[in-house]
């Protein structure tokens, strides 16, 4: 943290920290920029909570974590989803701990037993009389629990903004739930279902190597040479068996060339999401599954379900912290714990009309590739790791991220390039910039 | 080997746990049938290995793959290696049907890893699904049942 030593961190140090080419890797490292993530970052913009489908039921939970925030998605007595923060407002403890259940028409703080509807309104509290004339009535504690500031109900994905006040939902994500909506029409009936819990893979680096990693696709074919490279060599070694095993389908396309990684072609949009896999991509070379596009044309028509299944977009970043995979079913779950601790949650969706063989795929991805007894995982956490470590060294403080870089960058707008560039990077980085400043006292001044 | 006494059947779980401590994978390799399988689910009492996501489901072309990858000179998060160690309770014998000429077995372990300065350990459940064939035991599946299957954990590279 050598060159930003004042107590609290301003604008202008925020903004110094991203340099278009370069970030100061204080952003990586420094707790205090830790914290302002939590404080502004995640609570200015929209994050990932859940599916509804882990709440299906009146009265279902679960609980999760916006940033470093405790919360509860709960499904609320009029059929709607809720997020309340999973806190009691009487003395802070938390009102739900178990990962999921189903609490019926209330929640009962397990300490004092006040308690709430599932919107989080005060139902009772014991011994109320004791309260009289205390102005209890006049807190904000007697209201109840603490709904977050907003929730918006994507196609069955629930996120969550802090704040009450801030960004649009639309106006945030844009054309980028193009990518949600794509997971989502690849079921026949337009539904998904989480299948089962997610893997829980616990990083000590910063939670944005994670989500830096998801679009840098330059290093598969090194990182994972010793996984997918090995694979196409056994593979070899025993005369290309056909068909394929999974292994081949599924890791071997990591080791595909530069080439191959600069026609995939990468998306950005505004407001730092963006993804890999605008023209083809390693999801595209799958083998069809019988029974599949059968449905998909019932349902759709032939040629609105070649659309569907033609996009085979690699993997787009929800910023600030979830990747989703389209064509997989898949989400991935960037929970950052501090600055150099990250939890990844990696949940995977059934296509609801879908043959069984699509889920059995998408199960077998997950643990090949996100597991933390995966051989690709390990080379990634590897490489974090070390980047952690490495970053402390004094003897460079700046992380370059100027790869097919052309200078003053526009993010406003949608853009499609070389699917090698680090633009995307880039492109978090700028709405990094902007949301953890844009309440921040002095954020006027520094944009004139 | 005609059928197997319980003590030779106790005495493969402890030579296969011996293997993998002492690195010997290619070994390791050998005892199992082409069609096995080695699962450690993610939820506790898992039932399905294939419509939800398990920590491992491996086929004998990922354990290969898994094994020669150790040996890689580009395996950069086994540089250093990791060592593990196996504490194995006594295993319970619960099936010998010497007519089928197969066996399971359940034992109850303490797994621990290393690398660097890291260790950590994992309390296990494993079965092993034997088969006798051509006078020899051989691994015909294995299921890991970790106590905390459902925690967050950092890498675990080797096998428990």
């Amino acid at each position: 943290m050598a060159p930003y030593q004042s107590p609290k961190l301003t604008v202008q140090d925020i903004a110094g920290m991203v340099q278009g080419h370069q970030v100061h890797r204080d952003v990586y490292t420094s707790e205090k920029v830790y914290r302002l993530e939590m404080r502004n970052l995640f609570t200015n913009t929209w994050v990932f909570v859940g599916h509804e489908s882990q709440t299906p039921k009146k009265g279902d939970y679960y609980t999760t974590q916006i940033g470093d925030q405790p919360v509860i998605q709960v499904r609320h007595s009029d059929g709607e989803v809720k997020v309340l923060n999973n806190r009691c407002p009487h003395k802070g403890t938390k009102i739900a701990i178990d990962r999921e259940g189903n609490t019926g028409k209330f929640f009962r703080c397990p300490y004092h037993a006040w308690s709430f509807k599932t919107d989080g309104c005060l139902l009772a509290i014991p011994l109320k009389k004791g309260y009289e004339d205390t102005g209890l009535h006049q807190t904000e504690n007697v209201k109840g629990i603490k709904p977050v500031g907003a929730v918006y109900n994507h196609r069955g994905f629930i996120f969550a903004r802090l704040a009450e006040e801030g960004i649009g939902f639309e106006e945030f994500f844009g054309d980028s739930l193009s990518s949600i909506d794509n997971m989502v029409d690849r079921s026949p009936e337009g539904r998904l279902e989480v299948a089962g819990p997610p893997l829980r893979y616990m990083h000590k680096c910063n939670w944005k190597m994670l989500v830096e990693n998801q679009t840098d696709t330059c290093h598969p074919m090194v990182a994972h040479e010793s996984s997918a490279g090995t694979a196409v060599k056994i593979w070899d070694e025993l005369g290309n068996p056909e068909p394929r095993p999974p292994a081949m389908q599924i890791i071997a396309p990591f080791m595909s060339p530069y080439e191959f990684f600069e026609d995939m072609g990468i998306r950005t949009w505004p407001n730092g999401h963006g993804h890999t896999g605008v023209n083809m991509s390693i999801h595209s070379d799958y083998s069809a599954i019988p029974g599949y596009f059968e449905a998909m044309t019932q349902a759709y028509g032939e040629d609105r379900a070649k659309e569907i299944l033609d996009e085979n977009r690699h993997n787009t970043i929800y910023f600030p912290s979830i990747m989703v995979k389209g064509p997989i079913q898949q989400l991935r779950n960037f929970i950052p714990l501090g600055p150099n601790k990250t939890l990844v949650e990696s949940y995977i969706y059934r296509l609801v009309g879908a043959p069984d063989e699509l889920l059995s795929r998408t199960a077998m991805y997950n643990r090949m590739i996100n597991a933390p007894t995966s051989i690709v995982g390990h080379d990634d956490l590897e490489m974090y790791e070390r980047a952690q470590e490495g970053l402390m060294s004094n003897g460079l403080e700046w992380v370059n991220l100027q790869r097919l870089f052309e200078g003053n960058e526009d993010f406003s707008s949608e853009a499609v390039e070389n699917g090698t560039t680090e633009r995307q990077m880039r492109n978090q980085f700028d709405a990094w910039s902007r949301f953890m400043t844009s309440t921040m006292e002095g954020h006027a001044e520094a944009a004139e | 080997m005609s059928a197997p006494s319980k003590d030779q059947l106790i005495d493969f779980i402890y030579e296969e746990a011996r293997m993998l401590d002492e690195g010997r994978f290619s070994e390791w390799l050998d005892l199992w049938l082409p069609d096995g399988h080695y699962w450690m689910p993610l939820d506790y009492k898992q039932t399905d290995p294939h419509l939800v996501t398990s920590l491992l489901y491996e086929d004998m072309f990922m354990l290969k793959l898994r094994v020669e990858r150790l040996n890689g000179a580009r395996t950069f998060s086994q540089k250093p290696k990791s060592r593990c160690h196996h504490v194995i309770q006594r295993p319970f014998v619960d099936e010998m049907d010497e007519a089928e000429g197969t066996f399971v077995t359940n034992t109850s372990m303490h797994y621990v890893e290393t690398r660097l300065d890291e260790q950590f350990m994992l309390a296990l459940t494993a079965t092993h699904s034997l088969k006798l064939v051509d006078g020899a035991l051989r691994l015909a599946n294995k299921r890991v049942d970790l106590l905390n299957s459902d925690a967050a954990f950092g890498n675990i590279q080797l096998l428990p």
